[in-house]
This record gives C-alpha cells, structure tokens and sequence, in this order.
C-alpha cells in the first residue's frame, strides 16, 4: 500500500519534470528563433552564400545572366528545402521541439567543430571535456572545502579561524571572473609564471605527459579564481547550516540523555543534514556542466560557456537547442533520482508521512 | 515601531564594517549627483563615442597623474602651443619683403624639465593662400641651442604633420647622431627621444637616455606670396600622463567613463535588486495564499524558468534588439521574475499563512488582498531587505560581465566598458595596468560595501545570526 502510494507519486512527479523540460525546451526554440526572426538572417545569409557562389564559380562564366539568375535560384531554394526552412515556421518549431526531446541533435547553422564538424553533437562532444575538466573539478573542490571547512568550524565556532571566515565572507560577493582579472594580472602580467589564458600551450606539446601538465598550468589561474572567490562563503554557510543543525532541541535531548558525543554528532546532526547536502552535490555537479560564459571568456577556455555564448551571438539555434535540451534533461532526472534517494533517507517520505 | 526602527538603527551603525560600507556608498552617491549634473549623459555619450575628433589633443595610453607620485618621477605631461591663440611662449610675426612677398616668423617656446621623454609629437597647420601656398621651415631648437631641421613644405591644405612618426626625420637624427656620439644606439630611436635627449654616450642604451631639462623652441620660417595668405600652426607635445585616470587606445579620458559608470552602476544594481525582489515575492504570496491551481502554474513557470539558461537568453535578446541598458535592464528583471526566490518566498508565505493573526483577520472577514498586502507582505519585508542589499552587487558585476562580453548598450560608458576595452586592448600585455585596475577598484568598493552592509543588516534582522 505504502509503495504504491511511493510509486504513484513519483510516476506523478515524474511526469511534472517531464513536462517542465518540454516546455523548457520549446521556450528554448523560440527564442533561439526570435519566433522566427532568425528565419529571415538565416535564408539571406543563404541566398547571398549561394549567389557569391554561383557567380565566383568559373565554370558558369559562359552562361547569360538570366540563366544564371535561374540557377542561383534553384540552388537557394534546394539549400532551403535542406534546411527545412520551407514549412512555415510554427510547423517547423514543433519539428524542432520533436528532434530536439528525442536527442536527435541534427547540424549546426554556422559553428562548425574545430575538426571541420558540423554536428551538433560532435560540436558539444569536443567542447564537454574542456569545461568538465576545469568546472566540475573547481566544483568539486569548492563543495569539499565548504563541506569540510565547516564542520571543522561549526565544531569550533567562535574560535579565531572561525571568525576570520566570517570575516572573509563578503569578498565572496565578487565574482569568480573578477578575481581572475586580478590573478591574471599578478601571475601572468607581473610575475610572469602562469600563462594569460587558453587550454594548452602553443603549439601543443605532443608528449602525452607534457600535454597533461601543460593543460594542469593552464588550469591554475582559473581554479585559483573561483576558490577565492566562492570558498570562504561556501565555508561560511555550511558552518551556519551545521551549527542551526546542532542546536536543534532534539539534539540538546540527545546530549542531556547522556549519549556519546561522537554518537550525537553522526546520529543527530550529521543525519538529517544528509538530504539538503546531496541535493546540493547533485545540482552543483549538474550545473558545472554549463560552464562559466564569463569566466571561459576572460580566461580565454574553449568549453561549453564559450560554445553557448558564440551559439547565442550568431543565432545558431540547433546548438543553443541542444545545449539547453541535455541540461535540462540532466536536471530533471538529477531532480527525479533525488526524489527517489529523499525516499531512501527520509523516513517520514518512506512512511508516507509526509 | 519607530523606537525598534531606531534600535535597529543604532544596532547596524554599532557595526565598524557597516559604517565603512554605509560611507563609501554615501561618497559613491555623492560622486554620482555630482556626474549627472556636471556632465549631461548627452555629453558625456558624444565624448566618449566621438572617437578621436574629439581627442586630438590627448596623449595615447597616458598614465594618471597621481602615477608621478607613485613612481617618484616627474611624468611628462601634455604642452600645447597654438598661435591662433596668444599667450606666454607664442610669437608670430609677419614682415612685408618686397611687393606682395611677406615673410612669417613663428616661435612656439616651452620649458620641460620631466623626467621622461613625451609620448608623442604632433603639428597641426591652418593655412590660407590665394594662388600659391606658403614655403615653410621647421626647425626644432634643443635648451644646449642645436638646431634641427625638421621639414621643409609647402602646405596646400589645412594637415597636420606627425613629427614623432617621421621615418625621413629619424633616419637623418641617427645618422647626425651616430656621427656624434660615436656608436649605435642599441634600441629604436624616435623623434620623441632624439628631440628631447641628452646628447652623449648615455644616449647608446635606452635605460640610461636622460632627457635634456630646459627651453625648448619650435622656429617657423614662412615664405608667403600672396597678401592674404596666413600659416598657423598648433604645436602638441604629447605627455605620459593625463586627467586623474588616464586615457585609453582611443586618447579618450577614462575618467568620463569612470564618473559615468558611478550612477549607472548604482541605478542599475539598486533598480535590479529590489524589482526582481519585490516581483518574486508578490508571485511567492500570490502562489502560497491561493494555492490549489494557481500555486500549482505558479511553480511550474518557475521550474521552466529555473531550467531556460539565464545568461545565454539574455544574450541573445540583446544581441538581436541591440538594446540600450534600461531595456537590457527590464529583460533582466522580466527573467528573473520567476526565478528560485519565488520558491524561498513562498515557503516563507506558507509558514505565515498559518500563523494566528492571519488566522484572526480571516476569521474577522479580511479580503485575501487585504490580508496579502496588509498582514503578509509587511512581515517578509524587513527579512527581504539584507539580500536586495547584498544582491545590489551581483547586478552591478552582471552589467559588467555583460559589457566584458562585449553585450549591452554600445554607448553608455560604463565601468565594465573600460574593462573589456583594456582586457581586448592587451592592458594586461602591456603593463598598462591602470587601465583594467581603476573600473575594477570601483566594481570592488562598490560591491564590497553593499556586501558589509547587507551583512549587518542580516544580523540586525535575523536575530538568531547573532548568536551563530
């Protein structure tokens, strides 16, 4: 009985996400499209690629100019039929959104990969390793120092070093690509011991080894940035999260029973922190997977951050599409799994309680 | 109330940081009352997108002034004379020759006793003839009295003559000056250092070039054939620093945009800061007290709105409208409408709608909007304001992000402006550190001091912080 109650409204949850991105993702498409409007950039840029083409191209020299009016017509129109752009654009939105939820990720418009691809997926498969190799190991790093940072502190609170990050706390308010305007600056500019910015080295090392440490060189500055950035709040507020945690009065019970104080902590205050603290795992790992448009930019980082906004300047919907279409597929199952684990370690879910 | 509004008052000025942060936001506000009046927005638009015309007489790259103090040298600054305007160190004369031949005299004088050899040297001429122009000699007269031919023309048309750039006159200064000195400089010479220099063995190297204190003197003589003809000329000794923050690739002063950036970064954090939070709050009121269907659309607008990426979006629109920054700022706001607060707010609203007093003005017959806006929205309030506070300085990075993304408002200069300009300009590459470190210092106390305050006020409004 209580199962099925547990099935049905995760069936029903289920169902909500599923919706939300498919909502999510049509907003996405118009507007990408500018509700059509891109259209009109689109086929121009195709009728004049096609005209320049046709009237470069020696081989139609000899033809007359209505003739070769004809031609640059016909290929136009058989460059939009293979664009689909000939169905009205509400008819094609639907196409797109269908394509689109079913992964079929289909060519970008004008980006191509940098080894000459124009498919949306190779495009976003070069670029995914770049930023999870910098984002999700700086997220990594940031969610471990916030979480260890403040339980050692919570444990200590009013000390000096606990105090110190209090006071610490608000340069948090700059953002991470701030502060690489600074290091870049320090590290680059004045000392000159870290390159200003990019992936690799120029040219690329070919040593496998040499190429790992040389991307590890390139790494530091923008790591740097955002643990100083974002650290000391991190810390700040998981170390007020444990310490309202540890004044709950079932805690005081707890202590006034007498019990272990290394029973207390792992059984009273660490247990019920458990559920917001992989929530938060979760959706940070998630999110590290856009990357940082700003901090990509001023680091010069080819990742997704970089792809997005390069998508976003030129209109290329079909990359913007896909971009928005595996995140919010990611988020949705993240949120759905978490419901599922919430079931796992809340008691009064997995009760039906609640 | 106004005996707690008091005590809280007094509670937030107990705090040192705070007060730091409360002063530098008052010295910002004044320094923004005082840019909207002296300089209209309308000038200070042309200014800075009027490009070079506007900018002539500007050095390139300079340094601010205060750089003289920092470096303990005295920096050249820039030395204009004009004989179309007289004054100390500007004589012109002309002398009747014969029939219609008249000769022209001009003696342009300035004393430079810096430490550092000028950027730049220009000549701009005005001249006025009938049928045929003018024959004009340049001649450049160092303190120790050598003399030095610069050019020799005859100016059909108003020009400018760009003496530092001179290939002709550098090649004729090296040759004059290896036969002098005896050796080959082992770096690039310019007009700029040969004009100015002391010339001896310290000329070889670049480190230990001393430039020559004392009177320096541009002599013009003119051959005019026609009675109505005229020469003037404006001679522009372009310094190393300029204005009290510099000036950027385009000679334009970075202070305008440094002053400029002020109000706009002000107005548009604080305007940001509170719409979007008063907006996600009304939709977390309207969505907790109604609940049911209206709750249930309500979260899931919020859920597509927390999904769509905020940035790109953002981007776009701008990139297709080519929007100024209010309407940038609008678009900002109309996303973030439904945004994660409304979430937060509406957990906060179903605590409250519980809570007795509600209970009461129910039970006496209050309208739902009444309670709303009467019971509820004044409880959240006061916890709302420490983060409108510290969200003030997210809003204002974010117009700088944007602005470093090279989006936004094209004509309004702002502090994140200088920043993309310096960043795209190699200021880094360059050394030219100011360029990139003045905005930035700006960004940073401005956004440091909402953070202190919010801060405080945190803890003024949320008592149990206090404690932890």
């Amino acid at each position: 009985m209580q199962l099925r109650g547990v099935a049905l409204y995760l069936l029903k949850r289920g169902i909500v996400l599923f919706l939300t991105v498919v909502v999510a993702v049509y907003v996405t498409i118009l507007i990408a499209n500018m509700g059509g409007y891109v259209d009109e950039i689109v086929k121009s840029e195709v009728l004049f690629r096609v005209s320049t083409s046709v009237y470069q191209n020696p081989a139609y020299r000899t033809l007359n100019e209505t003739a070769l009016k004809r031609l640059v017509n016909e290929l136009y129109e058989n460059e939009i039929r293979r664009l689909g752009f000939d169905q009205p654009f509400f008819v094609r939105s639907f196409n797109y959104l269908k394509d689109a939820l079913t992964l079929d990720l289909g060519r970008s418009l004008f980006l191509s990969s940098d080894s000459g691809s124009r498919s949306v997926r190779i495009i976003l498969l070069e670029r995914l390793p770049n930023t999870v190799l910098l984002f999700t190991t700086t997220q990594l790093l940031l969610f471990f120092i916030g979480l260890f940072g403040g339980l050692y502190l919570s444990r200590r609170y009013g000390s000096r070093a606990d105090r110190t990050i209090s006071l610490l706390a608000p340069l948090s308010s700059l953002p991470g690509w701030f502060y690489g305007l600074f290091l870049i600056l320090i590290f680059a500019s004045v000392l000159r011991l870290l390159p200003y910015g990019g992936m690799v080295d120029i040219p690329p090392p070919t040593d496998r080894f040499a190429y790992a440490l040389s991307v590890l060189k390139h790494m530091i500055l923008p790591v740097m940035s955002w643990l100083l950035a974002y650290s000391f709040l991190g810390i700040y507020t998981r170390r007020t999260f444990f310490l309202i945690f540890s004044s709950e009065d079932y805690v005081e019970v707890a202590k006034a029973k007498g019990l272990p104080e290394d029973l207390v902590r792992r059984r009273y205050i660490l247990r019920p922190t458990l559920p917001p603290i992989v929530t938060d795992f979760s959706l940070t790992l998630i999110s590290s997977w856009l990357g940082a448009i700003v901090t990509e930019t001023v680091f010069n980082w080819p990742g997704i951050g970089r792809l997005f906004y390069e998508a976003a300047v030129l209109f290329d919907t079909p990359v913007i599409v896909g971009l928005v279409v595996i995140y919010s597929y990611l988020l949705a199952v993240t949120v759905f799994v978490l419901e599922i684990v919430y079931a796992i370690l809340d008691p009064r879910i997995r009760t039906g309680v609640a | 109330m106004s005996s707690g509004l008091r005590e809280n008052l007094r509670t937030i000025l107990s705090y040192r940081s705070a007060l730091i942060g409360i002063a530098v936001i008052l010295a910002l506000v004044a320094v923004s009352v005082y840019t909207v009046i002296a300089i209209p927005y309308e000038e200070a638009v042309r200014l800075w997108r009027g490009g070079e015309q506007h900018w002539l007489d500007t050095p390139r790259y300079a340094y601010p002034t205060w750089y003289s103090f920092l470096l303990q040298k005295r920096l050249p600054e820039t030395i204009i004379r004009d004989t179309t305007k007289p004054g100390p160190g500007v004589y012109k004369v002309v002398v009747p020759a014969g029939e219609t031949i008249r000769i022209l005299r001009i003696d342009a004088e300035f004393t430079f006793d810096y430490d550092d050899f000028p950027s730049e040297i220009n000549v701009f001429y005005t001249v006025r003839f009938n049928r045929s122009a003018p024959q004009i000699t340049l001649t450049w007269i160092k303190p120790d009295g050598t003399r030095i031919e610069l050019r020799k023309f005859t100016p059909s048309s108003d020009g400018a003559y760009y003496v530092s750039s001179d290939a002709a006159l550098t090649s004729r200064e090296v040759e004059r000056l290896v036969a002098e000195i005896g050796g080959k400089p082992n770096y690039e010479l310019s007009p700029t250092i040969t004009l100015f220099a002391v010339e001896d063995q310290t000329l070889l190297d670049r480190n230990t070039a001393r430039v020559m204190k004392g009177v320096y003197r541009l002599s013009v003589e003119g051959l005019m054939f026609d009675p109505q003809s005229d020469f003037d000329l404006k001679l522009v000794v372009y310094g190393k620093v300029y204005g009290w923050a510099g000036t950027d690739y385009l000679r334009r002063d970075i202070g305008i945009a440094l002053l400029w950036g002020t109000p706009i970064a002000l107005a548009f954090g604080m305007i940001a800061a509170v719409s979007v939070a008063l907006i996600q709050m009304s939709i977390g009121a309207v969505s907790a007290w109604f609940g049911g269907a209206v709750d249930n659309a309500i979260q899931r607008v919020t859920e597509v709105f927390i999904v769509l990426p905020f940035l790109p979006t953002l981007i776009m629109v701008s990139t297709l409208y080519k929007i100024d920054i209010w309407t940038l700022l609008l678009v900002i706001v109309l996303l973030l409408s439904f945004g994660p607060g409304v979430k937060n707010y509406r957990a906060l609203f179903l605590q409250l709608k519980e809570s007795q007093y509600i209970e009461a003005a129910r039970a006496y017959g209050a309208s739902s909007p009444r309670i709303v806006l009467l019971h509820l929205v004044p409880r959240v309030i006061p916890t709302m304001i420490p983060s409108i506070v510290f969200s003030v300085a997210d809003f204002v990075f974010l117009e700088a992000a944007l602005a470093i993304l090279g989006i936004g408002d094209p004509r309004t200069p702002t502090w994140g402006k200088v920043i993309q300009d310096s960043f795209y300009g190699g200021a880094l590459f360059k050394g030219l550190y100011y360029w990139t470190l003045q905005p930035a210092f700006l960004l940073l106390i401005t956004s440091l001091s909402f953070a202190l305050v919010g801060l405080a006020l945190d803890k003024v409004f949320n008592p149990r912080l206090r404690e932890v």
